[in-house]
């Protein structure tokens, strides 16, 4: 019989199921970033000089700018002249005319992560676009969705084909000048997902997107903008995954989401990144900025997460609730195991009147995970009657991990009404002997009071993927307790 | 049914039992009593499998098989149940659904068929009635927030859901009240059949009382040093351990 924690160290043992590299052709540039650099992305998409022009001021800006080092993580200084910031496979070149013309290795690599990439193979209702690399290899559904007048297409089609939108509001949520890595985002990104929702309209299908790395040392910055006119409504859905490697890579993607009056964007991230081995060798570093603009009275954004990956996680999907009685909300599960670090969490800018927001906070750290929730809830002067709930608990699983949080609270509003409700609980042996001795096996044990545990958040994402995400979970936590 | 022989138990390298023999017979419910930190939970998580103790020699047979060669939820699948002195806060899990996720694994383990919500909700109602355990605390966290009586109660009702060969209370009339412990007297005496047993580790003769144990054991410094019938238990109220250590000492 075993003494101690050696047995839940076991538990936390999971595997990485989507590790596997894509045999494909690509076209890379060499790593390193100057001038000469984002000229060249910007030439192989073809791009309008508003664009390059866009890129390099940001690019310019960049420079001057350094790497924060405020959050809750420890990492070695990213050398940036190492990374190589446009792959692309090859058979991409030329764009596949049609869904049929994808390079089979692809389609294969899709098929193997179970994402639809085929439409007589879709799951009922919902439409993919996949970004492999640098590049978007398919989008499905795109006629359909034209039909209600839904745009759904890569990004960097929709520069092609919508710029005026693209150029109205592109950096309008998340400015080039907000941070170090949307700032270099901006300069450097390559493809994401652009979405428009006409007034009115509420969006047929569930929009996804699924990212994939698979080029050895190459960045991926993808940028996603969806814009949700007056009384419309959209359900959107981002998953992704990337090769085990040795080597840290670098995602540092930019979403900006604008709701006009009386419409609802719903975001969901399904991220299970590659997270590095369990001395912390390799891995993504996922660092993220996720802006929603409750633009319109009576808009709504919400933000609903599942972050299992990445071997450091950086990112706080926010919302900016401008408009009268316009909503935010934010329901997180973050896990951080192994050696995975996670610095997450939110900001609740309220302006408009009447404005309410929902935080619902989710750590897990089992291993020697580092889980930081970092939050802030900002009431403006104008903003009279502005509500906010959040709630922020951390499970720990094992005595080597360690959970943290920073709630910060800005309030210029007498009138504003905030609560803050937190706890940290602990997953320990003599719960999962109360569980065995009833007849559950260690791992439906843990995966029965993880789930528990994040409940509330799985209740907010689509149906299927609530289910997905709880399986996932299970998995990330297989051997945990051993 | 069950047979422990010589069995010596160290934890953190502290001998814990030393040398404790008992044989359990089908049909028979055993009391063990004695003072506190003589080794009773001890005896109790070593049967029910945890995790943290290690034999040092001795053999515990169960059905004709070792025991100890058996993880803890093989252990309850093949019917052993431990109503624990502590029982331990699940926060965010349903109790309903552990019940019935228990419920299910041990049906499962025996190759029965799983059970479908709507049957067992119907099925936990009335243990829940037979043990009185108020509806609302089925709606709840397993445990959690639940007061020292409930979580007892709680124990009872797994025990009667789960209709245990062997069942181990330990404690479980502590921090009772008289109401509450004239249920778990009336559950231990409702599971009493000719294939069950039963081991009731209590500090009161009062539940005793109420179960009519066939044998009481007297538990100190990790052996059994005295074995009787009900009329042990009484002489034990009257005269506390004290004679018995001395006993033991000479
Ligand atoms: N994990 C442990 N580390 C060190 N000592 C332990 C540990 N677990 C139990 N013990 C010791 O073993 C002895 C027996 O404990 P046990 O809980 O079995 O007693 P008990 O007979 O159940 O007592 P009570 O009547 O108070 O419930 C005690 O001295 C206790 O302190
Ligand atoms: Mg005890």
């Amino acid at each position: 019989m075993q003494t101690g924690n050696s047995s839940i160290d076991e538990l936390l043992d999971g595997g990485y199921e989507y590790g596997f590299v894509t045999d494909v052709v690509s076209d890379t540039l060499p790593p390193g970033l100057d001038e000469s650099t984002i000229k060249a992305i910007s030439a192989k998409k073809n791009e309008p000089e508003w664009l390059l022009q866009w890129r390099i001021q940001a690019y310019r800006h960049w420079l001057t700018m350094d790497e924060p080092e405020w959050a809750h993580i420890a990492k070695p200084k990213i050398d940036f002249q190492s990374i190589s910031y446009y792959s692309a496979p090859s058979s991409m070149k030329e764009a596949p005319e049609s869904l049929d013309d994808i390079d089979p290795e692809i389609r294969k690599t899709y098929d193997k992560l179970g994402i639809p990439i085929e439409e007589q193979m879709a799951l009922a209702g919902i439409a993919v676009d996949a970004v492999f690399d640098s590049v978007s290899v398919a989008t499905t559904f795109r006629e359909k969705l034209a039909e209600s007048g839904v745009i759904f297409t890569s990004i960097s089609e929709a520069v092609h084909d919508h710029p005026d939108l693209v150029k109205d509001y592109l950096g309008s949520v998340v400015s080039y000048r907000d941070n170090f890595f949307a700032c270099l985002n901006a300069a450097v990104f390559s493809d994401g997902t652009f979405v428009y929702i006409p007034k009115g309209v509420k969006c047929p299908m569930e929009l996804s997107t699924y990212f994939r790395i698979n080029e050895r040392n190459t960045g991926q910055f993808e940028r996603t903008l969806i814009i949700a006119e007056e009384e419309s409504q959209v359900s959107y859905l981002e998953g992704c995954t990337a090769p085990m490697r040795d080597e840290n890579q670098l995602h540092a993607a930019v979403v900006e989401l604008v709701a006009k009056t009386d419409a609802t964007i719903k975001y969901s991230t399904v991220q299970n990144w590659y997270p590095g081995d369990d001395q912390g060798k390799g891995g993504i570093y996922n660092f993220v900025t996720k802006r929603g603009d409750c633009r319109g009275d009576r808009s709504r954004i919400s933000w609903t997460q599942v972050e299992t990956g990445s071997a450091i996680t950086w990112k706080y999907p926010s919302c900016i609730l401008r408009g009268d009685n316009s909503v935010g909300e934010f329901y997180s599960v973050a896990v951080a195991r192994g050696m995975q670090q996670a610095d997450t969490g939110t900001k609740m800018i309220h302006m408009g009147k009447n404005t309410s927001s929902t935080i619902v906070s989710k750590g897990i750290s089992a291993g020697q995970g580092q889980n930081t929730y970092r939050g802030l809830v900002r009431i403006a002067q104008a903003a009279e009657n502005a509500r906010n709930h959040t709630q922020c608990d951390s499970l720990l699983i094992g005595d080597k991990c360690g959970a943290h949080t920073f709630p910060y609270i800005e309030n210029r509003n007498p009138t504003a009404k905030l609560e803050h409700e937190a706890t940290t609980s602990k997953i320990g042996e003599d719960q999962l002997f109360y569980c065995r001795q009833r007849g559950l096996s260690e791992e439906d044990a843990v995966s029965m009071i993880v789930n528990g545990f994040c409940k509330e958040v799985f209740n907010e994402l689509p149906m299927e993927f609530a289910v997905e995400a709880q399986k996932l979970l299970s998995v990330t936590l297989e051997g945990a307790v051993g | 049914m069950l047979t422990i022989n010589d069995l010596k138990v160290s934890v953190e390298d502290k001998d814990i039992l030393k040398g404790l023999s008992l044989q359990v017979n089908a049909g028979e419910v055993h009391a063990i009593m004695g003072p506190n930190g003589s080794g009773k939970s001890t005896l109790s998580h070593v049967l029910a499998g945890k995790d943290g103790y290690q034999v040092t020699s001795g053999s515990i047979t169960y059905n004709g098989s070792d025991l100890l060669d058996l993880e803890t939820e093989q252990r309850a699948h093949q019917g052993i149940f431990l109503a624990m002195q502590y029982p331990v806060e699940l926060p965010g899990v349903n109790n309903m659904v552990f019940l019935r996720e228990s419920y299910n694994a041990i049906r499962k383990s025996r190759g029965e068929d799983e059970l479908d919500s709507p049957a067992f909700i119907k099925l936990i109602r009335e243990k829940a009635d037979q043990v009185k355990l108020p509806g609302k605390l089925l709606k709840r966290s397993v445990n959690s927030g639940f007061s020292g009586g409930e979580k007892k109660r709680n124990e009872i009702l797994q025990m009667a859901l789960l209709e245990p060969s062997l069942a181990i209370l330990d404690e479980t009339d502590s921090g009772l009240d008289i109401d509450a412990l004239r249920i778990v007297a009336d559950g231990v005496n409702q599971l009493r059949s000719e294939d069950r047993a039963m081991i009731v580790v209590t500090h009161y003769q009062r539940l005793l009382d109420y179960i009519k144990p066939d044998v009481v054991h007297v538990l100190a410094d990790g052996k059994i040093i005295k074995t009787g019938d009900f009329s042990l238990a009484r002489e034990l109220e009257d005269k506390g351990y004290g004679w018995l250590l001395d006993g033991e000492a000479a």
